[in-house]
């Protein structure tokens, strides 16, 4: 089926089959920031934002997201790399798999969030699993980008 | 791995119903992300998305939630973190990330009557009632008892009282399947005890909700109810915990919500 979607500001024309998920027609298409980890719903790696709010792509049916905005990573770049500045000076990424996934959250928790606190973020960021670096940078990263003392 | 023949996106539950019963493989999305980890064949996928089925609105006297309403709106919607304690918003905000919650539906995990729904169980404290496009209103407890014939769920309908409600779950890790999940409420000496994932499905609990509506609510009394709750209803085992285990948290659940009831 063909699908009509905005992606980064940019409209496109996909072709996915009924059964396809928004993460593999992504990759499909070149937007390989997009991971895939469990593919079950339950790591955020496959994060992207269908109108706005992050979503699970893994778990989104590509003909779902007809008529929708997605936007990756790709399309957050400037945002990504000020917030990637203090995962770095923190230490806070190993392999990097999961940092797209979890860029995608965070930026959309800043959106969110008027008053973000220690615990509103930790509960915001549940659904982002990170297998290297047992959590404790990315939040110093995070409570720093935001200004949370 | 899931695989889909055709899709279909209907305007109206007449046309959406005429879809779904066409044949047995023809299936309703909800917010996908059970169906996705399943393998089921799927006939024609039916999508809800142009019903007008994702709404919270309050009512003079019910508050009524729309079938494809996410778990995330459940969360952040202001009447439902104004009514019965916030137990609803509180109930749902467990289940895994923000991304999940903005998929998954109400009317999905209702209709699926799973046992291990925080959802369920904190709704089922609070006399709901389900609709059915044609099995009608229905009780939440007859409905979970006796599900239904291939329908769809099309809202939910709670009673807008100044019910109290709490909800208590006990998880191996944040973002885990509940161990056991409890929900508590009070309407003027009208008890309700509930409790779910044990693993099966929510139940209430009557001889402990009865109980409460009698006793003095004493110290004593609370613990009893407790008691009562963890004795009537079954338990059973699985990876998350023994039958035996289930049984010694539904009194420590059971007796936390009662206080915190009363607090
Ligand atoms: C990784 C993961 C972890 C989870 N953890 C928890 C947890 O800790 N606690 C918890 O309570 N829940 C949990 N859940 C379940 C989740 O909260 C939902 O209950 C579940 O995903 C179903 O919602 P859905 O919208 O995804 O349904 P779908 O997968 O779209 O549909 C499920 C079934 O319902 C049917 N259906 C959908 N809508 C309707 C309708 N309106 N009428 C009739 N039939 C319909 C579909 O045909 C399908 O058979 C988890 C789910 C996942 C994927
Ligand atoms: S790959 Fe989507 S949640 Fe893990
Ligand atoms: S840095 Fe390796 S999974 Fe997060």
């Amino acid at each position: 089926m063909k699908i009509n979607v905005t992606i980064n500001n940019q409209k496109r024309e996909l072709e996915a089959a009924y059964d396809e998920f928004l993460v593999d027609t992504l990759r499909r298409y070149g937007y390989l920031s997009v991971k895939k980890g469990c593919d079950t719903g339950s790591c955020g790696l496959c994060t992207v934002w269908v109108d706005e709010k992050p979503i699970l792509s893994c778990a989104t049916l590509s003909v779902r997201v007809n008529g929708k905005n997605i936007t990756t990573i790709e399309g957050v770049q400037k945002e990504a790399k000020q917030f990637a500045d203090f995962l770095v000076n923190e230490g806070a990424e190993q392999c990097g798999f999961c940092s797209p996934g979890f860029i995608m959250t965070v930026l959309a928790m800043k959106r969110e969030l008027a008053h973000p606190t220690e615990e509103s973020i930790v509960h915001y960021l549940t659904g982002n699993l990170c297998r290297c670096t047992g959590y404790a940078g990315q939040l110093r990263a995070v409570k720093k980008y935001l200004g949370v003392v | 791995m899931i695989s889909i023949q055709d899709y279909a996106l209907p305007a109206t539950l007449e046309e959406t119903y005429e879809v779904l019963t066409a044949k047995k493989s023809n299936t309703i999305l909800g917010g996908c992300a059970f169906l996705r980890i399943g393998s089921k064949k799927i006939g024609v996928a039916v999508d809800l998305a142009k019903l007008n089925l994702d709404f919270i609105n309050e009512k003079n006297d019910s508050i009524e939630i729309g079938a494809m309403t996410t778990f995330r709106k459940i969360e952040t919607n202001p009447v439902l973190i104004k009514y019965f304690n916030g137990i609803l918003p509180k109930a749902v905000s467990h289940i895994v990330g923000v991304q999940l919650r903005n998929s998954v539906t109400a009317g999905a995990t209702i209709y699926s009557r799973y046992g291990f729904s925080d959802f369920i169980t904190a709704l089922l404290s609070l006399d709901a009632d389900v609709v059915l496009y044609k099995g009608g209103q229905v009780s939440l407890e007859t409905f979970l008892e006796d599900g239904a014939k291939k329908d769809i769920l099309v809202k939910v309908i709670i009673p807008k009282t100044d019910r109290k409600a709490v909800f208590q779950t006990m998880r191996n890790s944040r973002s885990d399947y509940a161990v056991l999940n409890a929900a508590v409420s009070n309407k003027e000496n009208d008890w309700k005890v509930v409790v779910g994932a044990r693993p099966q499905r929510a139940k209430i609990a009557r001889a402990a909700s009865h109980y409460l509506a009698e006793s003095q609510l004493t110290k004593e009394d609370i613990e009893y109810a407790a008691e009562l709750a963890a004795n009537e209803l079954t338990f059973g085992s699985n990876i998350r915990g023994s039958r035996e285990y289930r049984e010694a948290i539904c009194k420590v659940l059971v007796k936390r919500a009662i206080m915190e009831v009363l607090a």
